[in-house]
């Protein structure tokens, strides 16, 4: 019937060219690809870019002047001045102590009876007491009184006292290299990226293969002239591109919204994110086409690539800190290398000798995954 | 066709076929089978369920490898090079394959485009496949939203964007509707007929067979048998006859009691009387000891060869039919027969825009039969569900039993019972778990539970597979499991939605068996089918289209509307094309318009 | 009224078969909880104790080498490298062989001698601007403790005012006393609520919904029916959860268990009524679980687990008044560490309670409206 056979190659790219609208068709009309594909991703942004932060402020605290002395009110003073602090001046510690067994309040700072006096034999002491429960928030909130502390020290101290006595001491000057102005979003927004980029490229494709073999669609399909390598092209692709439009959203959400800077170049980040996003389509076909059910694969995906790219790839916890077993284990998660190669690429800029391994990582990764994957996929009911 | 007309397009040798079950036991789906499929014909693949019809085709497909023999499909040798063959094949599995989130047109374009259909053969072939299956109106309409009998059409037109060498279809009727599996049945033989193109399909309707010019009879994993119909309907020739009750005693329990001589293989009540198939040894004169009845030899069929050949070897299909007689119930409904025990008055269902069900009215007496016939789409699903209180009418009147099932469910739904057309238990669950929760849901306990599970039990003969668990069951065994639910709290209305569809000649006989035993003990049955020839099981059936009732009557009366000039004993399919015709013609005024 | 108990008991146990009975589910549900403990009991910990420096010590003299010993000895720092030039450093930080570089310069012994203040500079490495700000602080600490240290040897005065913190629940600041019990609640969060969607869903979707609509079950029935048994799992997962904590991570248990499950069951049924709300409103399994998952994530990421409520804009704040976790978390925060009574826990009890009333007559609404 075909009047001139068409080459086997013209062939081929026709089929995949089939297979990828078949699959894009798909996305647009299934309304579960929408929200994974864009209500998760800009909820995830408003989430991390908005909701979520590290920086300690506000902290509810009680200031209990036993001293109503110049030097105590100074304390005082200093706490109700700092924006770390949402400061109440109370003179009883029962009725403190009482605020922060029912939650109130997170700290107390107890300046005693006798503070005025023991100041001026050199040995002034404020008692602060915290919540420790959230033991990060808790250190922090210990770092900002001391700090406060020490001012009103200073500011005493200019008042005249004869300071010869008191001696030198070493002091701290900290720079933070790459974020100089210490905002939690410069780690976060990055760290989202990962996320998204897992969440659309595994997630949904985890799906996707075994959306077929459940609905029996892989049986028809099979019986055509199509080849193996073909079906999964087709299925790779579309993903793929998805992901590429949630990439490109959270990395200009990241730049406009969040102003985190960009100072590696923009190709190598991009050149390094679509090989993270080939590894996440890849790991979500993988175990689709080994799974062969939606409900099965979907909680293996999020638990094998969500889980660990919010937990173990350094994203929010420090790798260094964990002990050997669980640091082994981080090394098998792909998202471990794109978060280095993430925070080189947004704060510290073309560190080469950071990003070529890591890069070279994720490529080896991405295509042993889809040689699995392969393997994994045969035209057989089996 | 390239094949040349001597050598065999499909040819099998000594091929088998074995999987792991459920208990991790292999079990053989197909043993020793040898055969050759010759070029350009119709061949008929059938069976019972579990028989191995599937695993046979996906064989041929190339999905599947056999474990022993050899297999080759247009010359070409399916363990070597499988892709050859999907190459130059068509073939439609059970569960069409079509995307139902695409439409009717992206679904052939998929399928032109894995073939490499060029643009102007595409030209050629959409226009005569959309004549071909009348879908030309839905090209933009989702495959998910085509009824049953599109989607099937819509698959085959798939599979034939190209003309296949070959074409393969696994069980491409069933659930389809009489009018459209007629429409699938003109397609196929079209095809063989014109185009030359070979088709081998599998298939439960064993009138479907008999229309073949080759058959293969597959039963547990062995071929029977192969060769013309004529070769299967042969084997039970002069055993068959046409009986007639002098007294009118009614077909349905005159089947049932003629079922029960020892010389009777096969009994079913057709066209108002019972056709039997006798067992091979049996005494000359049917007629004797047979007062009031009489016996008229008619030919022998397609179905009634198929039983004979089956019959020695059904010992594990189906349990001795005597026990699927004696289904007693301990508590059967207090016997005032002839009251209505269902009252439907000008019930109207809409959904949105769509009037599903359009003021449909009938009664249903108490032991009745009642069946509810109807295309796919008709509104017999609708219906149902409105009578089973598992949807709320738009308006009109519904009383199940005396009362308003949405106003007084627990106590009405108490009295009835229900099987889905879809294995509807917990496939989880042991058939034992099963048992055990439905008679607590329906409130029985403590000594009368074990009790009615025993009897459960006992009657469907479910004890040795007790603890297998639900979903793992083979099809019949399924069935028995959902009908013995439905009945352990002795319900006064049995609800059978498509009971039997894609069920074997052998596991129907002994399901309305069953029914029939307990309408007799005053239980209303309400069933929906797609098996014309079941409808004569019932008292009384009424037809449905577009949601009005066409038709309601006894069978006879229905088959009555059937008769024409050159049919004066129409069957009850025809009799079902004919009204459901009538009324789909469009009226004179229509017509002028 | 018994014969209602009776179906619902019937239900209850109908349902924990199906979940016992297949192995994988009961892995997911039983074994995971205590995985996920342990793992991120030892891996989500902000606490430090591996921080690579380098040091390029200018000054060579006996008080820099004391406050390197005091960096050494203080079990957080592990120094990798000592430096020669200062342009050693970029190379160091950008490559991530370290965290922190400290310098000092060539006069500090003199400056401190002369009673002068010498400065010591510290550069880390913002990428993680979390863990730098942490590594600084402990840096911070070992120079408070290298001054007090020098100022008892030469006989100077300690500074007029000093601070003496003391932090109550948790003395040490471990992470981990905060981490694990507010994973008793993100877990059984994630499965009862997941477990509780996807129950209905799947009847639905295999057909048995229908089946069980035309027994006499009224739907408040199967409501019940569903949601205890995920309740008990849920209870179940939070002991193993507790388990784990105390007898693995040994962290000691400061208030009455009744308390606890107190809160913890009328938590979990407001988990269980989101489960069953989310579960009324999908058509398929599929959709059931992403709407699962779409709900669990912003549950989780605003309910305390990983940042303070506290740091969040007011906004996002008052969305965190309608997430049970925020109070389960709270709750059992403060009942495991600092053992308060119930008296002292209303402020979790009611809204809880009140999400719970909602979702459940809201499922139950549905139930009711959707058997179109």
């Amino acid at each position: 019937m075909t009047a001139v056979p068409p080459s086997p190659l013209a062939a081929k790219a026709r089929r995949v060219a089939a297979l990828i609208r078949k699959e894009g068709w798909q996305i647009v009309r299934d309304p579960s690809s929408f929200a994974i594909g864009v209500v998760l991703p800009l909820m995830l942004i408003l989430l991390f870019g908005y909701a979520m932060s590290l920086d300690v402020k506000h902290v509810p605290i009680a200031v209990v002047l036993e001293d109503p002395s110049a030097q105590g009110r100074e304390i005082a003073a200093s706490f109700q001045l700092s924006s770390y602090f949402n400061t109440r001046v109370t003179r009883s510690m029962a009725e403190a102590q009482e605020e922060m067994l029912s939650g109130e309040i997170d700290g107390i700072v107890r300046v005693p009876a006798d503070f005025a006096r023991r100041v001026a034999q050199g040995d002034g002491q404020v008692q602060l007491i915290v919540n420790g429960i959230d033991g990060n928030t808790a250190r922090i909130v210990e770092a900002y009184a001391a700090a406060a502390v020490a001012q009103s020290g200073a500011r005493l101290d200019a008042e005249g006292q004869d300071d010869s006595a008191s001696g030198g001491q070493a002091t701290v000057e900290s720079q933070l290299w790459f974020n100089s102005a210490n905002d939690s979003r410069y780690f976060l927004v990055p760290g989202l990226i990962v996320l998204i980029i897992t969440l659309i490229g595994a997630f949904m494709t985890s799906m996707v293969v075994a959306r077929e073999w459940e609905r029996g669609t892989f049986e028809a399909l099979f019986v055509t002239p199509v080849r193996t390598d073909e079906i999964l092209l087709g299925k790779t692709v579309p993903y793929f591109l998805l992901g590429l439009g949630g990439m490109l959203l959270s990395m200009a959400a990241a730049k406009f919204m969040f102003h985190v800077p960009i100072r590696g170049s923009l190709t190598a980040l991009m050149g390094v994110s679509m090989l993270y996003l080939l590894v996440s389509v890849a790991t979500g076909l993988l175990i689709s086409s080994s799974l062969k059910s939606q409900f099965l694969s979907s909680q293996v995906t999020l638990l094998v690539t969500f889980m660990p790219a919010l937990m173990l790839s350094g994203f929010i916890y420090d790798l260094r800190s964990v002990p050997l077993a669980i640091r082994l284990i981080s090394y098998l998660v792909p998202a471990r290398y794109y978060v280095i190669l993430l925070q080189t690429l947004f704060l510290a800029g073309d560190v080469w000798s950071v990003i070529w391994p890591n890069a070279l990582i994720l490529a080896v990764v991405a295509v042993v995954l889809l040689a699995l994957t392969r393997r994994a996929t045969r035209k057989s009911l089996g | 066709m390239s094949v040349g007309s001597g050598v065999p397009v499909i040819e099998g040798r000594k091929l088998a076929k074995s999987f792991r079950g459920p208990g991790k036991q292999l079990v053989q789906a197909l043993d020793d089978v040898s055969f050759a499929v010759m070029p350009g014909t119709l061949t008929a693949l059938v069976g019972p369920d579990g028989a191995g019809k599937t695993t046979l085709i996906r064989l041929m497909a190339g999905l599947m490898i056999a474990d022993a023999g050899e297999l080759t499909v247009l010359g070409f040798d399916v363990k070597g090079d499988p892709q050859a063959i999907q190459d130059r094949i068509g073939y439609m599995p059970q569960r069409f394959g079509l995307y139902e989130d695409l439409s009717v047109q992206e679904n052939l374009d998929l399928y032109a485009d894995m073939h490499g259909v060029s643009a102007q053969d595409r030209r050629a072939r959409y226009p005569m496949l959309m004549e071909m299956t009348a879908l030309g109106p839905f090209t933009r309409r989702l495959a998910g939203k085509l009824s049953g009998g599109m989607k099937q059409k819509l698959g085959l037109a798939c599979t034939l964007v190209r003309a296949p060498d070959l074409l393969l279809l696994d069980e491409p009727t069933v659930g389809v509707d009489p009018l459209s599996r007629r429409e699938l049945w003109d397609i196929v033989s079209r095809l063989v007929r014109e185009e030359g193109v070979p088709v081998l399909l599998s298939t439960a309707y064993l009138d479907e067979a008999a229309r073949c010019e080759h058959v293969m009879v597959l039963h547990q994993g062995k071929l029977l048998s192969q060769g013309p119909p004529s070769a299967v309907s042969g084997l039970a020739d002069g055993r068959v006859f046409d009986v007639q009750s002098d007294g009118g005693e009614p077909a349905r329990e005159l089947q049932a009691r003629l079922l029960d001589e020892p010389d009777v293989l096969d009994a079913s009540p057709e066209a108002g009387r019972v056709r039997i198939v006798r067992r091979e040894g049996a005494p000359e004169d049917p007629g004797a000891g047979s007062a009031g009845l009489r016996f008229s030899p008619v030919p022998a069929r397609f179905e009634d060869g198929f039983m004979v050949l089956l019959q020695p070897n059904a010992g594990q299909a189906g349990p001795a039919k005597d026990d699927a007689a004696d289904m007693k119930l301990e508590h059967p409904p207090a016997a005032d027969a002839g009251q209505p025990v269902i009252e439907v008055d000008k019930v109207v269902k809409r959904f949105g825009d769509f009037v599903a069900v359009d003021q449909i009215s009938f009664q249903i007496r108490r032991g009745e039969i009642f069946g509810l016939l109807g295309p796919n789409g008709a509104g017999k699903t609708t219906t149902f569900r409105m009578l089973c209180g598992l949807l709320r009418p738009t308006s009109g009147g519904l009383k199940i039993a005396g009362a308003d099932l949405k106003r007084s469910p627990a106590s009405a739904r108490q009295k009835i019972g229900y099987v889905a057309q879809k294995f509807s238990l917990y496939a989880q669950l042991s058939v034992a778990e099963n048992l055990d929760f439905f008679a607590s849901a329906y409130g029985l306990y403590g000594a009368r539970r074990r009790q009615r599970i025993d009897w459960a039990m006992a009657q469907f003969q479910l004890g040795p597979i007790a603890n297998q668990l639900g979903g793992q069951l083979p099809g019949g065994y399924k069935q028995r499991l959902a009908t013995a639910a439905a009945l352990l709290h002795e319900p006064d209305i049995l609800f059978l939605d498509e009971a039997t569809s894609g069920a074997d000649p052998l596991a129907r006989r002994e399901f309305w068996r069953r029914i029939t035993a307990l309408a007799q003990q005053g239980v209303t049955v309400i069933v929906t089918t797609h098996f014309m020839v079941e409808a004569e099981y019932c008292d009384r059936i009424a037809i449905l289209d577009s949601g009005r009732v066409l038709a309601q009557g006894s069978p006879a009366e229905i088959r009555a509307r059937g008769a024409t000039a050159s049919n004066a004993q129409p069957t009850m399919e025809d009799a079902f094309i004919a009204v459901i015709e009538a009324a789909r013609a469009p009226s004179p005024n229509e017509r002028a318009a | 009224m018994l014969a209602s108990l009776r179906r619902i008991l019937a239900l209850i146990r109908k349902e924990i078969l199906a979940v016992l009975k297949d192995a994988r589910t009961r892995n997911m549900l039983l074994i995971q909880p205590v995985l996920q403990c342990l793992l991120f009991g030892y891996a989500a910990t902000l606490d430090l104790n591996n921080v690579p420096y380098a040091v390029l010590d200018r000054d060579r003299s006996t008080a820099s080498s004391a406050l390197l010993a005091k960096l050494d000895g203080s079990g957080v720092f592990h120094r990798i490298a000592n430096l020669t030039q200062a342009d050693q450093m970029k190379r160091l930080i950008d490559n991530q062989t370290v965290l922190l570089v400290i310098q000092i310069d060539p006069d500090f012994q003199r400056r401190l001698s002369a009673g002068e203040d010498a400065p010591v500079q510290m550069i880390a490495d913002g990428r993680n601007s979390n863990t730098a700000g942490a590594a600084l602080g402990y840096a911070g600490a070992a120079v408070d403790s290298f001054n007090a240290d020098w100022r008892a040897d030469h006989g100077l005065p300690p500074s007029p005012i000093t601070v003496s913190p003391r932090a109550w629940y948790n003395a040490n600041l471990e992470t981990r006393w905060n981490l694990i019990p507010a994973l008793v609640g993100t877990i059984t969060l994630m499965s009862t609520l997941m477990l509780s969607a996807l129950s209905v869903a799947r009847e639905r979707e295999e057909g048995t919904f229908d089946q069980l609509l035309v027994t006499p079950f009224r739907p408040v029935e199967i409501m019940a029916g569903k949601a205890i048994p995920a309740m008990m799992i849920g209870v179940v997962q939070a002991t193993n959860a507790l388990l784990v904590a105390q007898l693995w991570f040994r962290i000691p248990f400061a208030g009455s268990y009744v308390t606890l499950y107190v809160g913890l069951i009328l938590f979990l049924l407001a988990a269980v009524g989101i489960g069953l709300f989310v579960s009324s409103i999908a058509a398929t399994m599929q959709q059931a679980m992403l709407y699962a998952f779409v709900t669990i994530m912003p549950f989780s990421l605003l309910s305390g687990l990983t940042t303070p409520i506290s740091s969040m804009p007011a906004v996002m704040q008052d969305f965190t008044l309608i997430n049970p976790l925020r109070y389960a978390i709270d709750l059992v925060h403060r009942v495991y560490l600092e053992g308060v009574g119930l008296d002292r826990l209303t402020p979790d009890l009611w809204p809880m309670a009140i999400i719970a009333a909602v979702t459940l007559s809201a499922a139950a609404w549905m139930f009711r409206n959707r058997l179109e």
